[in-house]
């Protein structure tokens, strides 16, 4: 078998690798690869940074497809040598591997543009897992971040860190923010909504000497000016890895010279790659690097043939809410090329082509870059746009929502990340069966890497599959455009804290009585209660902490933990009542009991002369546990219902929910306190609990389905737990438990609940307390009202002015 | 006409409203987050209380039966077909971080 040694581990050789093994299995294959880790998509590490990708969640290939594919993985060892003469390379570790064929996927290196002090701790590059692992470890909340380098990685990296918790600046030579990509305009677009996210940036800043005892402590400017460093970041760029190349005598210049076969001067060395040189340009995005990888493969299997050529090169910023797109050449100076454009200063949104002789040349887009794949479509076509000239940034108004996919030629790329074409992805839906997307994920990696293509994926199905449906996310609000699954991944990997933080960066910065009270309640229970409470974003009842009534006035429910009370309590409500001159008093079909047309400015002292809890009857939360006698009295009761309920009510007492949450214990199956047509219901009977969910008795009716039967009361609660922490965390909002529950399927349910590996349900129940530690009972807030949350203003002093 | 003192500006939140009670008038006194704005404290549509309405730029919805109200011109904009007369508006102004409202 003929050996072939592979000299680097990244996505570019990697690539190749797999290509070849399309061709044929008669290589012996060797892959040496520095990093100790497996092949994973480098792309994706910014995403890492910010928290939204583990680094499990980037790997491309695992050690199980090296072993599969009787690939040798060597890794974390450095190859130190090259003899081309006698066809071996060495290794750091000293071994010795001879090869018939050899590719040199060495990748590239972070520049570090020359300064003092780039060796004091704290300071790193962003190019490797470790280099991410390392700024992850080292950024904390409040930490005073620098990156220098305001192009692509540099501001993925500051969005990272910043997500940690970091104060970010941004430092940056040129006159804007990722000057290769974008003119001037397209820069001062990007540049605000950099500063919406809460990272500086300074222009025109000349980084000179990183200053500091052993640690970073300072940047000092070349104009003397000095900022404070805790930790930087070096983003200035990055080399080609071209040093091997020397060490084996084949032609180098930048990077490694290939010719479009990617052959180099050598006859059995070759490359690919960031490394390589082609007719004198550098390559630094992955599209291309896939390209040569094929192209390369054919040549090195006798298969020689497709020849490799330089496309226009498309660039797209990854971080959430801010989409940038560039490719193609950014130049309006050519007295031929037409610029065409589109701005909107309150949205944020900026378009500009470049067309020269009726074709396009290049292309910005700041703010939407949805359609993307159109113009990198029409770049790469070169395709004559005369006709569509009136179209070129807006579709015609009835626009056939398949025919942008159907203009696509088979072979266009559709996922940029892992290099897959329109051709594979329409050939897997006919000849794998493909319908839904995370079937097409599976199948062909389309739209695993940073997901910006997933919607042309999406389209080709609807196009193309017979049996597709769309999955069914609705946007929570026309304010925040974003399905509630999508928001809650939003907040927890953006880490926001409040309402209005989501509505600046990812919506209209207002807000509406729908998304307010909704994203209020994701912030609460992502954070378990650790959010930033913001009481302008919810609705009057959970500001005065009681149920707004047709004519404004209020009702207070005191909570009556399973619907027990006493006589003292009784007298107090009836002293209470009388005191306030409370018009209703009735007994609520919750078992307790409710004091209607209360004044607003009324609540905070009847709180006080209630000294109960709130009921939370008010709210989308935690309302009552209903109860039977059970066997305290009842003659037929075989469980402690009351005792039960009780304690199921101070378990969650307190707590917020999608929608209202109602229970019931019963301690017998006759079942008179209604426990199947609740959210949750215990079922006593002899020897044993049923726990059932998802029950109605409102709009309509539906009874409950069993959870699970167990034997204790212990672990009657715990299902109750498991349950309500998963309704809490998986519910939309506004969602019952019976709409739920019938959405989910009670399968699944029991899969993720009761019968969830014992990691998940521990996770579920930590957080339950995580939550249940933070809450508090709302109308002692009395002791402190916010201004004039409860009483009127009542001016007395007219004023005069001039 | 005269200005009537109301308040320290930091009383009323930002997207928040309150209550101001002047004589038999009853006023909602709203700091949109950029100004201060205020109508009658009254939803044409059933009555409800504007000032407990959620404020989303410078439209209240009201907390009633979510009726939108437009702060700057007292426009009521969702609910039925029916056309209603636009909520009464008051001036307001700041001065020294004190609010003052004009009433007539």
């Amino acid at each position: 078998m003929k050996q072939l040694v592979v000299i680097g581990n990244g996505m570019a050789g990697v690539a190749c690798v797999e290509q070849i093994l399309k061709f044929t299995h008669d290589f012996q294959i060797t892959i040496f690869g520095d990093e100790t880790h497996v092949n994973y998509n480098r792309i994706m590490l910014s995403s890492v940074l910010a928290g939204e990708k583990s680094a499990d969640d980037i790997v491309i290939n695992d050690i199980d497809w090296y072993q599969s594919n009787g690939i040798t993985p060597r890794l974390g060892v450095r190859v130190t040598a090259i003899d081309s003469e006698a066809r071996t390379v060495t290794g750091a570790d000293g071994s010795v591997t001879r090869f018939d064929k050899l590719i040199i996927a060495t990748g590239s290196s972070a520049f570090v543009p020359p300064m003092d002090g780039v060796d004091k701790k704290n300071v790193h590059v962003f190019r490797t897992l470790d280099d991410t692992r390392d700024l992850l470890e080292k950024s904390r909340p409040g930490c005073k971040a620098v990156v220098i380098g305001g192009g692509l990685l540099g501001l993925e990296a500051a969005r990272g860190l910043q997500v940690q918790g970091c104060a970010v600046t941004v430092v940056h030579l040129g006159d804007r923010l990722m000057d290769r990509q974008l003119d001037p305009t397209g820069g001062m677009f990007l540049n605000r909504k950099m500063k919406n996210l809460g990272v500086d940036v300074l222009l025109q800043k000349s980084a000179r000497a990183l200053t500091g005892n052993g640690k970073v402590e300072g940047l000092r400017f070349a104009d003397g000016e000095e900022i404070d460093a805790e930790l930087v970041v070096i983003a200035a760029g990055i080399r080609p890895n071209s040093a091997l190349g020397k060490l084996a005598g084949v032609e180098v210049n930048r990077g490694i010279v290939v010719n479009e076969f990617m052959e180099t001067s050598h006859p059995d060395i070759y490359a690919v790659g960031e490394c390589t040189e082609f007719r004198g340009e550098l390559f630094g995005l992955v599209a291309p690097l896939y390209e040569q990888g094929k192209v390369l493969a054919a040549t090195i299997t006798g298969n020689k043939g497709p020849a490799f050529e330089s496309k226009a090169q498309a660039a797209k910023l990854k971080i959430m809410g801010v989409d940038v797109f560039s490719a193609g050449v950014i130049d309006d100076s050519d007295p031929d090329v037409e610029v065409v454009a589109y701005e909107d200063r309150s949205l944020g949104i900026y378009k500009k082509l470049f067309v020269k002789d009726n074709r396009l040349v290049g292309v910005i887009l700041v703010g939407d870059a949805s359609d993307d794949h159109k113009y990198k479509s029409w770049l790469n076509s070169g395709e004559d746009l005369s006709k569509q000239r009136k179209h070129l940034l807006f579709p015609p108004p009835s626009a056939d929502g398949g025919l942008d996919v159907a203009q696509m030629p088979d072979s266009e790329t559709v996922c940029g990340c892992n290099g897959v074409s329109k051709g594979t992805i329409v050939d897997a839906i006919h000849t794998h069966g493909v319908e839904t997307l995370a079937q097409l994920k599976d199948r062909t990696r389309a739209a695993t890497g940073c997901g910006s293509c997933s919607s042309v994926c999406t389209q080709l199905l609807k196009a193309v599959a017979p049996g597709f449906v769309e999955d069914k996310q609705k946007v929570l609000c026309a304010c925040v455009p974003f399905p509630q699954e999508k928001l809650k991944d939003i907040i927890r990997s953006q880490k926001l804290k409040t309402a209005q933080d989501v509505l600046d960066i990812y919506g209209n910065g207002k807000g509406c009585a729908v998304c307010k009270p909704a994203l209020s309640y994701l912030l609460d229970v992502i954070h378990c209660g650790e959010h930033e409470e913001d009481r302008s974003a919810r609705f009057i009842n959970d500001r005065v902490h009681a149920n707004i009534q047709n004519d404004g006035t209020f009702s207070v429910v005191p909570r009556m933990r399973g619907g027990i009370t006493s006589p003292a309590e009784l007298r107090k409500i009836a002293d209470v009542a009388e005191k306030y001159n409370v018009p209703l008093v009735k007994v609520t079909g919750s078992q307790r009991l409710d004091l209607l047309g209360v004044k607003k400015e009324d609540l905070p002292k009847m709180w006080a002369d209630l000294g109960m809890p709130s009921g939370q009857a008010y709210a989308k939360g935690v309302r009552m546990v209903k109860t039977c006698v059970g066997e305290q009295f009842c003659r037929f009761g075989t469980q402690d219902s009351i005792s039960a309920g009780v304690e199921l009510e101070r378990r969650y007492e307190n707590l917020f929910t999608p929608h209202k949450y109602k229970m019931a214990v019963v301690g017998c199956p006759r079942n008179c306190a209604e426990a199947t047509v609740k959210d949750l219901g215990l079922i006593g009977q002899e020897g044993s609990w049923q726990v059932v969910v998802g029950g109605a008795a409102g709009k309509g009716v539906r009874k409950a389905d069993l959870l699970v039967t167990v034997e204790t009361t212990e672990q009657a609660f715990e299902a109750s737990d498991l349950f309500f922490q998963y309704y809490r965390e998986n519910a939309n909002y506004l969602e019952r438990t019976y709409d739920f529950v019938e959405r989910l399927g009670i399968e699944k349910v029991r899969k993720d609940t009761v019968y969830a590996a014992p990691e998940a349900k521990k996770g579920l129940i930590e957080r339950l307390r995580k939550s249940k530690d933070k809450s508090y009972d709302a109308w002692m807030e009395r002791e402190a009202p916010r201004p004039f949350q409860f009483v009127q203003i009542e001016p007395v002093k007219e004023a005069v002015f001039a | 006409m005269s200005w009537i003192q109301i308040t320290e500006t930091e009383n009323i939140p930002p997207r928040e409203g309150r209550t101001v009670k002047i004589g038999e008038l009853s006023i909602a006194l709203f700091n949109t987050g950029e100004k201060f704005l205020a109508v009658e404290n009254r939803c044409p549509h059933k009555g409800g209380p504007l000032a407990d309405g959620i404020v989303g730029g410078t439209t209240v919805t009201c907390p009633l039966h979510n009726w939108r109200i437009c702060l700057e011109t007292g426009e009521v904009s969702k609910g039925c077909d029916a056309q209603l007369p636009p909520v009464t508006q008051f001036p307001v102004r700041v001065e020294e971080g004190l609010i003052y409202l004009q009433t007539a």
